[in-house]
């Protein structure tokens, strides 16, 4: 009943999961790295700063995250030659591509959260540590965003647990992961409903666990007010 | 001031934030000028490609037919995936156990499945098990993929808007002797519809953005699928490209705005009860304890 699954190694089905499960996870890094910088530049005191963040953040989730991807690969590679430091590997330029379209698009987000966590903060925290004289970088270092990341551990959770389903837009720049897979076995194969409840199941089994720590944790790390 | 971060500046502020405002202006000003030169070298810039879209037919066999694809299907999808949502929102609330639970999984398992696997798997069953046209497919499955991931989107919905009215108005109307089903259909439904309406729309924007996924992978003549005809008429991938992603912007912009407005405009009524749901309390709802007895928070309004 589940032959179908030995017939395909380049990738297998593990394979292909753990290319999901690798795209996830560089681009979460990168996007938590991204998003708390726009974050910073959105609460900035520099008005440059403040209006670019605010320009990023409006114009890139208005905009699919499949024409992001798809114009890293036509746009950026093609016409930019923005390579990635892979310009022969293309199998490695589709990856490296997928998780810089991931990051930009998946900032934005992290950004929103990042700052409604900054809006928690209550305005005393912030003033006590001006009077001891901190300066904007250590009150936000310092004070600010070790409570705002922990009062959006939740909210963060549900931006990593869309990332991880929205890295299967990469399969539309040929990026060898579930999704393509899926697309593949479904054509050729004649367990249609089985194959769907293959991948659904693959799914499952990463976001549920996801959701659960990160609920569990965002429960216990919440700063008590 | 906007934030709580620092103080109106001194003169040495005032001096650093110049400094950080030039060095943010010359990077901001590298990058742009690199965009420019690079595109100017392919001859992107070239006023031949970007002629087009000043003249009428690009925009009315290419863009525009787009454009309606993209929109009909999130109509549709939007106008199916509501009712149903609304019908395992409110089993999810259900007194009884095997009410409850059943449609608990069934909301948890599409909420946790991409929409793209929804979509293709969507396509291909209708390949092989109807005999819907090959032609009407790939609006068929789109609409298939959003309507089942989104349907249990706004099943959460429809339970925040229900649970976020206060408990007086149930006990009210079981006071006056309604049943169980009155209480829902008479006097929580209209109100947590009202209460939703802002969310409801965010979720729009959800939507249309997912039409994309349906012109790369399956073949639908969305918008994005005919940026690609046009460009490969025109030769203009860039163009095109910016052209595209600026007509997302606007559809969705004005979308992000109306349900802004919305929000607004319910809050201050003074017939509502003063519950509404705008994107932000959904998005927590979806982490926080409402998530359910088994809710993975698998939210993912993005």
């Amino acid at each position: 009943m589940f032959d179908f699954i030995s017939d395909y190694d380049d990738p297998t089905l593990l394979g292909a999961f753990w290319v999901t499960v690798q795209l996830t996870v560089f681009s979460a890094i990168g996007s938590l790295i991204w998003g708390t910088l726009l974050a910073a530049m959105r609460v900035s005191p520099v008005p440059l700063m403040r209006g670019f963040g605010t320009a990023y953040v409006n114009l890139v989730r208005n905009i699919p995250l499949t024409v992001i991807v798809v114009f890293s690969s036509l746009g950026l590679a093609d016409i930019f030659g923005v390579t990635m430091g892979a310009p022969d590997d293309f199998e490695l330029q589709g990856f490296r591509l997928a998780v810089l379209s991931l990051v930009a698009y998946t900032a934005a987000f992290v950004c929103e959260a990042l700052r409604s966590g900054i809006n928690t903060v209550p305005v005393g925290q912030a003033e006590a540590a001006r009077a001891i004289g901190l300066s904007f970088g250590q009150v936000l270092r310092l004070i600010v965003l070790p409570q705002a990341f922990r009062s959006v551990i939740g909210p963060l959770a549900n931006v990593l647990i869309a990332l991880t389903k929205n890295t299967t837009v990469a399969a539309t720049i040929g990026v060898a992961e579930a999704a393509l897979l899926m697309k593949e076995m479904i054509e050729n194969e004649a367990q249609t409903v089985l194959i769907g409840a293959v991948f659904a199941f693959g799914f499952v089994v990463l976001t549920l666990p996801t959701g659960l720590i990160l609920g569990w944790l965002s429960k216990r790390l919440a700063v008590k007010r | 001031m906007t934030s709580v971060l620092y103080d109106a500046p001194g003169p040495r502020a005032k001096r650093r934030n110049i400094i950080f405002s030039v060095v943010f202006f010359v990077l901001l000003a590298l990058l742009l000028w690199w965009v420019y030169t690079v595109m100017d070298d392919k001859g992107q810039l070239e006023w031949a490609l970007w002629k087009p879209f000043t003249q009428a037919e690009a925009w009315t066999t290419y863009l525009l037919p787009g454009l309606a694809d993209t929109l009909k299907a999130a109509g549709l999808a939007m106008v199916i995936a509501l009712p149903l949502g609304a019908f395992f929102g409110i089993s999810r609330l259900s007194d009884h156990v095997w009410v409850r639970i059943p449609a608990g999984a069934v909301i948890e398992f599409f909420r946790a499945i991409p929409v793209l696997l929804l979509m293709l798997f969507a396509n291909e069953f209708y390949s092989r098990y109807t005999d819907v046209s090959s032609e009407d497919r790939p609006l068929y499955a789109v609409v298939t993929g959003l309507v089942l991931y989104n349907a249990s989107v706004l099943a959460e919905i429809v339970r925040a808007g229900i649970l976020s009215l206060p408990k007086g108005q149930t006990e009210a109307a079981h006071a006056i002797g309604l049943r169980k089903g009155q209480t829902m259909t008479h006097i929580l439904l209209p109100q947590a519809v009202t209460a939703m309406l802002p969310a409801i729309v965010t979720q729009l924007v959800v939507i249309v953005k997912d039409t994309a996924l349906g012109g790369v992978m399956i073949g639908f003549t969305e918008l994005l699928n005919t940026r690609g005809t046009l460009a490969a008429n025109y030769a203009n991938v860039i163009p095109s490209f910016i052209v595209v992603a600026i007509i997302y912007i606007i559809v969705n912009f004005i979308l992000t705005s109306f349900a802004g407005w919305l929000e607004k405009r319910l809050r201050r009524s003074k017939r509502s009860t003063g519950a509404v749901l705008g994107k932000d309390d959904v998005e927590e709802m979806n982490a926080a304890e409402v998530g359910g007895s088994f809710g993975t928070g698998a939210g993912g309004t993005i």
